[in-house]
């Protein structure tokens, strides 16, 4: 039964994991940069729905819409001011413009919120014990695990059936190409940075909701283990991101259960470099064929 | 000898000539007393990001390879330094300090070559974002492999355990898992410092311009060119990165035994990005930009002191807005028409001295 217990908790870290990775995968494939900013806007949808539930006295689902709203406004901001004039830019350029970008949000929440770790209300998700047989099972794993699985349907119908789904696929195949067949291609990837956004902020209320201390770096480890688990499962595909984070959820607890407590990210991050050795595009990643 | 020859050589006597004027003028103020504390106690720390940022910039800048790992280098380096000089201490009673730090350096820099290698096999098979990433996560794999050893000295000999603090009676601890490595004698002086940068500024500026640097650029700019001209890819890209994690672990050393712990804290993946960012503001594939820019970012935080609280805020803005001013194509060219006249000014200057020889 423990290790069931273990299966499960695994599976939900994981699906957090992989809600993140997603933004990290989308972005990826489509303005082929690293956001390094990206955690950090999961600590903002965390403090801001944290605010939402302690100070402004929202019901819990109003407090993730406001959360998810905050977001979205921030990463299409993110993108506009910091990202879009270095679309030419070398790509080094880039990755450190989203460093300072990923600084300049963490010491903003501390200025905002102080440094004090505070405790995400249990009120959001009132963590029951739910009894399956013999699992105990808190309501917070499931709501999890339960939201992984319908953003991942929505998210691949929505990039296979819509048109602005459509052209998101094209921009991250050819973006010349796209360009020229009339696909606006600076608004769809405002489009992207606004969907990572907003699965950001609900990664960040899942996240606070199983651990919940929330500090002004929240975001930095989370956020480095997911675009790890993307890189895990492919980056750029989005079925990658969801297997490779939840099994890197799934590693880390099995791994401080069985083995080591303090050793979790190193087994972590020893499977990944196993893993890149032998598949060197990731899990579901496309091989690069070399041009010359 | 060539004009681009002429070119690089006078840059790097200018490089050797400002360091070393920097030295003269910091010792002299050392002397005259005539320096504030906190610049005092900095000095030690700057020379060894100096030297990570250098030996960072041989890797991403003429390799061509982008290492996010490079603190886990650091860090084996500082705690081997620590180590070693402790053990040199306690067990050897080896009083002389400048020998002592002359070994411990050493033995920081050979852990961490030999660290190299271990990671440079795996790592150096991958390419771009995949090899950054694995160099990551070597980095995270370093750190929390420090954060369970526990390393201590009892009658002449070094005990060592992992994950669990078996020592004998009477132990002198000199790694203690989470608390790091402690009660370190801080014997770095500016001094060895300023020594550890001349050596770097040999090793890579030589390196660079011998025929394995000229292969291991040609590596960097077209892979399948260099492979199809007959250079051995590997080989020189495994050059590179091991001659960046030596000279990485001396820095660490060195950084290690300015303090009296040293905590795995300490370097972790932010410190590594601390050292790309020095890095690229100094300008990739440009040594004296490393050198300017780690010593100048080292410094800055500590002179936005009176911003107190909104010291990172604006170190995080000058960043994001460095970058953008020096990479929009568009504000680039306003700038190079803003600057033309005089351009054309200074040219014209240097083509009249030319006609005249």
């Amino acid at each position: 039964m423990i290790f069931l217990d273990n299966l499960i908790n695994g599976i939900s870290l994981g699906s957090i994991y992989a809600i993140i990775a997603l933004g990290y995968t989308m972005v990826y494939g489509i303005a082929k940069m690293l956001n390094f900013a990206h955690g950090d806007v999961i600590m903002v949808g965390a403090y801001v729905a944290f605010c939402g539930l302690q100070y402004w006295g929202l019901p819990p689902v109003a407090a993730i819409l406001v959360s998810m709203a905050v977001c979205t406004v921030l990463g299409v901001t993110i993108e506009g001011l910091a990202y879009r004039p270095l679309r030419q830019a070398a790509s080094l350029a880039v990755l450190i413009t989203a460093i300072g970008m990923s600084y300049l949000l963490q010491n903003l929440a501390l200025m905002i919120w102080g440094a004090n770790p505070k405790s995400f209300p249990r009120t959001f998700i009132n963590s029951s014990i739910i009894n399956i047989g013999q699992l105990n099972v808190s309501s917070a794993t499931l709501i999890t695990i339960l939201a992984n699985v319908v953003i991942m349907v929505a998210l691949t119908l929505f990039t296979a059936k819509t048109k602005l789904g459509k052209a998101m696929r094209c921009v991250s195949e050819d973006r010349g190409a796209a360009e020229l067949m009339g696909i606006h291609v600076n608004r769809t990837i405002s489009f992207t940075f606004a969907i990572g956004s907003a699965l950001a902020a609900i990664a960040g209320v899942l996240l606070c909701s199983s651990y919940p201390i929330l500090q002004p770096t929240t975001g930095s480890m989370p956020g480095i283990k997911a675009f790890t688990a993307a890189v895990f499962g492919g980056i750029g595909s989005i079925p990658g991101a969801m297997l490779g984070g939840i099994l890197l959820g799934v590693i880390e607890i099995f791994g401080k259960a069985y083995i080591s407590t303090e050793l979790g990210d190193a087994i972590v991050f020893a499977v990944l470099i196993v893993v890149l050795l032998v598949k060197p595009s990731g899990l579901l990643g496309k091989p690069m064929r070399e041009k010359v | 000898m060539t004009k681009a020859k002429r070119k690089r050589l006078i840059l790097n006597l200018v490089t050797f000539a400002l360091v070393i004027a920097a030295y003269i003028i910091l010792q002299s103020m050392i002397a005259g007393k005539s320096i504030s504390r906190s610049l005092r106690g900095q000095l030690v720390p700057i020379c060894a990001w100096i030297v990570m940022a250098v030996s960072l910039n041989l890797v991403i800048g003429f390799s061509g390879e982008l290492s996010l790992g490079h603190a886990g280098f650091m860090s084996v380096g500082a705690y081997t330094g620590a180590v070693v000089s402790g053990w040199l201490l306690h067990a050897q009673n080896m009083q002389d300090t400048t020998l002592r730090l002359v070994l411990a350096l050493a033995a920081g820099g050979v852990m961490a070559g030999v660290a190299g290698v271990l990671i440079g096999i795996p790592v150096l098979r991958l390419r771009g974002d995949y090899l950054a990433i694995v160099t990551l996560a070597f980095g995270e794999i370093i750190r929390s492999l420090v954060n369970v050893l526990y390393i201590g000295t009892a009658e002449g000999r070094l005990h060592l355990s992992f994950l669990n603090k078996e020592m004998p009676e009477g132990v002198q601890m000199l790694v203690d898992g989470a608390k790091g490595a402690v009660k370190i004698k801080p014997i770095a002086t500016f001094t060895a410092g300023f020594v550890l940068i001349l050596i770097t500024l040999v090793v890579v500026l030589n390196l660079v311009n011998s025929r394995a640097g000229r292969a291991i650029q040609a590596t960097r700019d077209n892979r399948i060119a260099a492979e199809s001209m007959g250079v051995p890819v590997t080989k020189y890209k495994m050059m590179a990165f091991v001659t960046a994690a030596v000279l990485a672990g001396m820095a660490g050393a060195l950084y290690g035994l300015n303090s009296s712990t040293v905590v795995p804290t300490q370097f972790t993946f932010n410190q590594s990005i601390n050292v790309l960012v020095f890095v690229v503001l100094g300008g990739l594939g440009n040594v004296l930009g490393s050198v300017i820019s780690a010593t100048f970012l080292t410094v800055l935080p500590e002179m936005l002191r009176e911003f107190s609280d909104y010291r990172m805020l604006v170190y995080a803005v000058v960043l994001i807005l460095v970058m953008i001013f020096t990479n929009n194509p568009t504000i680039r060219a306003f700038a190079d028409r803003l600057f033309a006249p005089l351009k054309q000014l200074f040219r014209g200057k240097k083509q009249a001295g030319g006609d005249a020889k």
